[in-house]
């Protein structure tokens, strides 16, 4: 029993099957859970008024846009080293639903500080570095559309996806030397005593483990996708063949 | 690995090459900005450097797609791939070409462009000092980026959104290095790290580039 045995499609869609239904359906509760429990049953902020509760949104998401990111790049590693296709399509897979999870950020965070900071946007380093994330992102599924043959695809993304993420990471801090920010600091972080008053901490650990379950049941399913796509267009290609 | 250097130098200068292209390119993107602008030159002398660094960025990026595009076509890059010569070495020598091909006019030609500008005075030594250690940076990532592409029927437009937003670092440095420079501070931080990028991208791209290649070319 090894974690690489799933990279045989066929072991990979049977568990996959299993743990879909079980991981959406959790998803799903955690996110109503956690948002209702956010929107409607915590206080509103001395200051800031009912403005705060988009943070059951904006934060999860933020968080999610960067880690899909983190999962793209280790499944293209392991697609480098090791050639397993199921991970070079779960790269594949997660792109979009980063994607996504970036404009969520934000488009909250446009929505929250228009109030907030009186401007629907600010050349602030946490900003901009969420935009150009965005823009690799659409490089990188660019890319995959762009090439026909799916094993140079996955090769040619790969290496974008490890050059990306470099430059990823020197752009971040680039951007800090050229501006200063208006965005806060991190408040939350792992090892605090308390990060946030209890009445809003607990609905968004709710939130945000909602935002990774559905995370990972889009991916799996998206995945699961693809690996159907690849399995019919091999039928098709014997078709022919015959 | 010379050979290969001047083969390039040559077939750029020559009929056709489109050398000058991109400095030509960049002239029109300075002249063009007052009109979008105004010619108020208080207005223009503050973007200038920006200017400046995003009309030489625009200029590199536009010779890029053939880098490799040509050779791929005629064949002569599966000789060179077949060669002794590492795949790496390769890359780097086109990245070298591109850069004397482009980015070296651009740092000779950006003081005049300045002046159009109303870029101030202290300026002109930090414009052309980032340029010259900047330029490179941009010729070794977008090398890289034509290395992706090469295979491509359309990869021009391809190239573009992906070279870009790795270009965010080098353009932050660079014309912030001009910017201070231009209101009379001091401008060797931001310059040592744009030296830095530079640096970096030099070393490990071509190896990217390279891999990239291999795929393209299997």
């Amino acid at each position: 029993m090894s974690f690489w045995e799933y990279a045989n499609p066929r072991k990979f869609m049977a568990t996959s099957a299993m743990l879909l239904p079980w991981v959406a359906t959790l998803a799903a509760l955690c996110l109503i859970t956690g948002l209702i429990w956010g929107f409607f049953f915590t206080p509103d902020d001395f200051r800031q008024g009912s403005t705060v509760k988009i943070i059951y949104l904006h934060v999860p998401a933020a968080l999610m846009a960067i880690n899909a990111w983190l999962m793209m790049l280790v499944t293209s590693l392991i697609w480098v080293i090791r050639r397993h296709h199921v991970s070079a399509l779960a790269a594949k897979a997660a792109a979009p639903v980063g994607m996504v999870f970036t404009l969520i950020a934000l488009f909250t965070g446009a929505v929250w500080g228009q109030p907030m900071w009186g401007t629907w946007w600010e050349w602030d380093p946490r900003l901009t570095s969420f935009l150009i994330l965005f823009l690799f992102y659409l490089g990188y599924m660019a890319l995959w559309e762009a090439i026909e043959n799916p094993d140079s695809a996955a090769d040619l993304t790969s290496v974008l996806c490890l050059v990306g993420s470099v430059f990823a990471i020197i752009s971040r801090y680039a951007l800090v030397f050229w501006n200063q920010g208006l965005h806060q600091g991190a408040t939350l972080s792992l090892d605090a005593e308390q990060n946030i008053s209890d009445v809003f901490w607990y609905p968004l650990l709710v939130c945000i483990a909602g935002f990774v379950l559905l995370f990972v049941a889009l991916v799996l399913y998206r995945t699961q996708t693809e690996i159907r796509v690849r399995r019919l267009k091999a039928l098709i290609a014997q078709e022919r063949m015959a | 690995m010379i050979g290969l250097f001047k083969r390039d130098l040559a077939l750029a200068v020559r009929a056709g090459g489109g050398f000058g292209l991109g400095l030509a390119f960049f002239l029109i993107v300075t002249v063009l900005v007052p009109f979008g602008v105004g010619p108020n030159t208080g207005i223009l002398s503050t973007i200038a450097p920006g200017i400046l660094w995003l009309g030489a960025l625009l200029a590199c990026l536009l010779s890029l797609d053939r880098v490799f595009q040509l050779d791929w076509e005629d064949g002569s890059l599966d000789l060179l791939a077949t060669s002794p010569l590492p795949l790496e070495n390769v890359a780097a020598v086109k990245a070298l070409a591109h850069w004397v091909t482009t980015g070296l006019p651009l740092v000779v030609a950006a003081p005049i462009l300045g002046v159009l500008l109303n870029l101030p005075g202290p300026g002109y030594g930090w414009l052309m000092a980032s340029l010259a250690l900047g330029t490179p940076a941009l010729s070794a990532i977008g090398t890289f980026g034509a290395a992706l592409t090469v295979g491509l029927k359309r990869g021009g437009l391809l190239l573009s959104l992906l070279v870009l937003p790795l270009y965010v670092p080098t353009l932050i440095f660079g014309a912030l290095v001009v910017t201070r420079g231009a209101a009379g501070l001091d401008a060797t931080t931001p310059l040592a790290l744009l030296a830095g990028i530079t640096l970096a991208t030099i070393a490990t791209l071509p190896f990217a580039a390279a891999a990239a290649l291999r795929v393209n070319l299997r």
